[in-house]
């Protein structure tokens, strides 16, 4: 029935305007969205009075911290309060919000609605991000991915090449660290990745674990033993990790524990530092004219991997062979980390249906070509490229201040990594916050900050999901881990 | 007598409607205090217990509440989250045994002062046994982290949060108190200029020690350089940053301890200070024997609400730190915020109860042993 009304609402707005946006369509209908404070938070609420001279709706954004995000979202759908109309999160929460049937299928809107242009959103955002079972639940909004940025001329100066692999990564790091790189007189970073506690910092874990532990395809999976639900983690794949993340804290700035993307992304656009991990962001924070002290000099990778990967028999290392690295590049193994999945919007099911329309018709506005392809390009909106037609030179990204050379590399890193067929999917089992924000998040910074060694670290990361596993049920995590993956 | 007492109840005439509102009007005038304290303390307080005593999940159509008994308190005390409530103890040596021996001794001393004051009631001895006893746990945990190669959880975190903040702000306060009740120019200025970060909300005040304390950019960014410390960070270690953390609650609540206790100073018996000063007594006898018996309730009844307090500090340290590096400055509010954030509720309002037990022995111990002879000091 519900499918039915919304296929029904969605062909009068399409029979009777062409597109979502007519004039005073939505006179009188206020849409709540909720979403992040800062990037994300600034294209909802810069394009809301648009979107609200075009079709009546006020579009009231709320928004609140990262850490705090996917619990509001839950406590106001799930104790019925309902006065979140819509929000914008994380695809991998979809998974619970579902769950508790809070979310609205989308399927029959997006069909019906042309202005989407569908086709043009990256496959792995259509059939990934957006979907979970089978029909749409979210309208992508943004891509993500992890990728590596270098400073190009410290790099050529000291004759040295981009780092392919993490212990390359280190290399280069020590090699450039303590060096003055903005000619400011004091000196700079050789690494710069967000490892503050309680922000976004742990997904940047995955990224070196998963070149290890990944090496057959996205539906080996980098988290779980597809077998079982064993995690993997009791490795040496998963060491050799810890070991990496404590040698570049070495080369990081002197509170890298304390710095979130929020705080690491400035330092690099400042000159100060020579490589850096991050999400599309650092890309176009580069070249924004005003703030950026790195103009011309930067460059982007797909992320550094690893020439031996994890025997999950045994635990143990192995040199890359075509065996069991049949996706090597050059003899590396690359895991691309699909971290996060893009942010995109969903809608609260129990919302009153001019609501739901509203609601539709607003991200439909915001991810049409129109505005998705300005928002896309400036660094502060915190959306990045996910149509293909954002993924190649074109007068978008000229327009923008991005030369066809840094475009080659920082798009071609993005297709590199979405491309590759052994991309890493992010974690999408039911309560999947409580194993990487909480489990993996607070193991990692207590072995940061000294308080436990590498072996604690490891048996804290095993038995925390071990536990989680147990107290949801093996079983059911296991089929949903499978199915997430898509492991035969 | 009979036959007269009757004939006097016929004569007494029944209460009006007005009468017998003027007699129910106190139990009405409570009645909506009563109600909205039931609705908005009482009612949470029974749901809390129930959900401490549960395991939250969604489902279909909402969610359900699994009963699993003491399981999340379990968890906490001797399971999988001991580490992260009392900490990874390590192993006693002579400095450790030579701590808690002085708080068993401080302890006996206290109880035993009890025992000679003369009010010794049955229920005095056993609750005092009993607050003893368990303060006495709060030591040994504390030792057993801090004073050895073991690592503090949230619940000695928190409690050095409480017991040094409120030492140092009640100090601060004093002096600043004493400073303020001198005859000096421009008092009126300070005692407004010193009240003011109390009227600063808790998450702007951290905000600012944030940026303040930026090692990368902050103000004090050339200035810390230019000593040669550019290469090190507050936030990377435990005992730096906990010491932020206690800075910036200390800039907030020195205040509330300056004004009470500046209130108090001002209301001690002017004619003793007086005839003091002319006896040829120094300002530190005067506070000794004058002042400090004049402001002692005050000042225990002062602490106390501080004590109250400062066992739910959250703010500074989850926007300083997010609790890190790894643990170190998490407090007990924030550990039972981060696990309500991650639909953990059942261990989230464990460790409220938790909170709200450590800070009931604390509180109590503090009234028993300091509040009340300090009452009988000033009589």
């Amino acid at each position: 029935m519900r499918h039915l009304l919304a296929g029904a609402s969605a062909l009068c707005l399409l029979g009777g305007m062409g597109i979502a946006q007519a004039a005073g369509e939505f006179d009188g209908v206020t849409v709540n969205v909720m979403t992040q404070t800062g990037a994300i938070q600034e294209p909802l609420q810069r394009r809301a009075p648009e979107f609200e001279a075009l079709t009546g709706a006020k579009i009231n954004v709320i928004a609140v911290p990262f850490s705090d995000l996917y619990q509001k979202i839950l406590t106001d759908w799930a104790s019925g309060t309902n006065s979140v109309d819509a929000a914008v999160f994380a695809p991998q929460w979809m998974v619970d919000y579902i769950a508790g049937g809070y979310l609205e299928d989308l399927t029959a809107r997006v069909e019906a609605d042309p202005a989407i242009e569908q086709d043009d959103v990256g496959a792995f955002f259509r059939d990934f991000s957006e979907k979970y079972a089978g029909s749409i639940y979210m309208i992508t909004l943004d891509g993500d991915f992890h990728m590596m940025y270098y400073r190009k001329d410290l790099l050529e100066e000291a004759g040295l090449e981009v780092p392919r692999t993490w212990d390359e990564y280190l290399e280069v790091a020590k090699a450039l660290h303590g060096k003055d790189m903005n000619g400011d007189g004091t000196p700079d970073f050789g690494s710069c990745i967000a490892k503050k506690r309680n922000a976004q910092s742990y997904w940047f874990v995955m990224d070196v674990v998963g070149s290890m532990t990944q090496s057959k395809g996205t539906s080996q999976g980098a988290f779980f033993n597809t077998a079982d639900m064993t995690p993997l983690v009791d490795n040496e794949g998963f060491r050799k990790a810890l070991d990496f993340l404590s040698e570049s804290t070495k080369y990081g700035p002197p509170d890298e524990l304390n710095l979130d993307v929020s705080d690491t992304r400035p330092l690099f656009a400042s000159g100060r530092c020579a490589l850096n991990l991050d999400w599309g962001d650092v890309g176009t924070i580069s070249i924004d004219p005003v703030n950026s002290k790195v103009i011309g000099k930067w460059g982007a990778a797909i992320m550094p991997g690893s020439t031996e990967v994890v025997n999950w028999e045994t635990g143990e290392l192995e040199a890359c062979t075509a065996d069991n690295c049949p996706y090597a590049i050059d003899g590396v193994n690359h895991a691309p980390f699909a971290a996060f999945g893009g942010w995109g919007g969903g809608i609260n099911a129990a919302a009153d249906d001019k609501v739901k329309d509203a609601a539709f018709a607003y991200f439909s506005y915001m991810t049409q070509p129109a505005q998705s392809n300005q928002d896309v390009t400036v660094g502060g909106t915190g959306f990045n490229p996910y149509r293909t037609s954002q993924l190649s030179f074109s007068d978008l990204w000229k327009n923008a201040g991005m030369t066809e050379e840094e475009a080659a590399v920082y798009l071609g890193a993005i297709n590199d990594s979405m491309n590759s067929p052994n991309m890493i999917l992010d974690l999408r089992i039911p309560q999947n916050q409580k194993y990487q924000q909480v489990v993996l998040d607070e193991a990692i910074s207590r072995f940061l900050a000294g308080e436990i060694d590498k072996e604690a670290t490891v048996q804290a990361v095993a038995n925390g999901w071990n536990e989680l596993n147990d107290e949801i049920g093996v079983d059911e995590q296991l089929e949903i881990y499978r199915a997430t993956i898509g492991a035969n | 007598m009979t036959a007269f007492a009757e004939t006097a109840v016929d004569t007494v005439p029944r209460p009006g409607w007005g009468e017998r509102l003027d007699r129910h009007a106190g139990r009405l005038m409570v009645l909506p205090a009563v109600v909205i304290l039931l609705c908005f303390a009482i009612f949470p307080l029974i749901i809390s217990a129930y959900l401490a005593l549960s395991r939250f999940a969604l489902a279909p159509g909402g969610f359900t509440l699994k009963f699993i008994g003491l399981g999340n308190f379990r968890k906490l005390l001797t399971g999988s989250q001991q580490y992260h409530f009392l900490g990874t103890f390590g192993a006693f040596g002579p400095v450790a045994w030579g701590l808690v021996a002085l708080a068993a001794i401080a302890l006996l001393y206290c109880m035993a002062r009890y025992l000679r004051g003369g009010s010794v009631t049955v229920v005095g001895i056993v609750g005092r046994l009993i607050s003893v006893s368990l303060t006495m746990g709060l030591v040994l945990v504390a030792v057993a982290t801090l004073a050895t190669s073991g690592v503090p959880g949230t619940l000695v975190t928190t409690l050095l949060y409480v017991v040094i903040g409120v030492s140092v702000q009640f100090l601060l306060g004093l002096g600043l108190a004493l400073l303020c009740a001198q005859p000096i120019r421009g008092r009126n200025f300070f005692r407004v200029l010193y009240f003011v970060p109390l009227m600063v909300t808790p998450v702007g005040i951290a905000y600012t020690f944030r940026m303040l304390a930026d090692m990368q950019k902050g103000p004090f960014a050339p200035l810390v350089r230019s000593f040669g410390v550019g290469e090190w960070s507050w936030a990377t270690e435990a005992w730096s940053a906990r010491l932020m953390v206690l800075v910036g609650d200390t800039w907030q609540w020195t205040p509330f301890m300056f004004i009470v206790l500046l209130a108090a100073i001002e209301n001690q018996p002017r004619d003793q200070v007086e005839a003091a000063r002319i006896d040829g007594a120094g300002g530190l006898q005067i506070f000794r024997d004058i002042t400090w018996p004049a402001i002692a309730p005050v000042a225990g009844t002062v602490v106390l609400i501080r004590l109250i307090e400062a066992f739910k500090i959250i703010d500074l340290p989850n926007v300083l730190t997010g609790g890190g590096p790894g643990l170190a400055t998490e407090s007990m509010t924030l550990h039972a915020f981060i696990a309500w954030r991650t639909q953990d509720l059942g261990a989230s309002a464990a460790v409220g109860y938790m909170l709200l037990f450590v800070s009931t022995v604390v509180c109590i111990t503090f009234f028993n042993f300091v509040v009340r002879p300090s009452r009988r000091l000033e009589s």
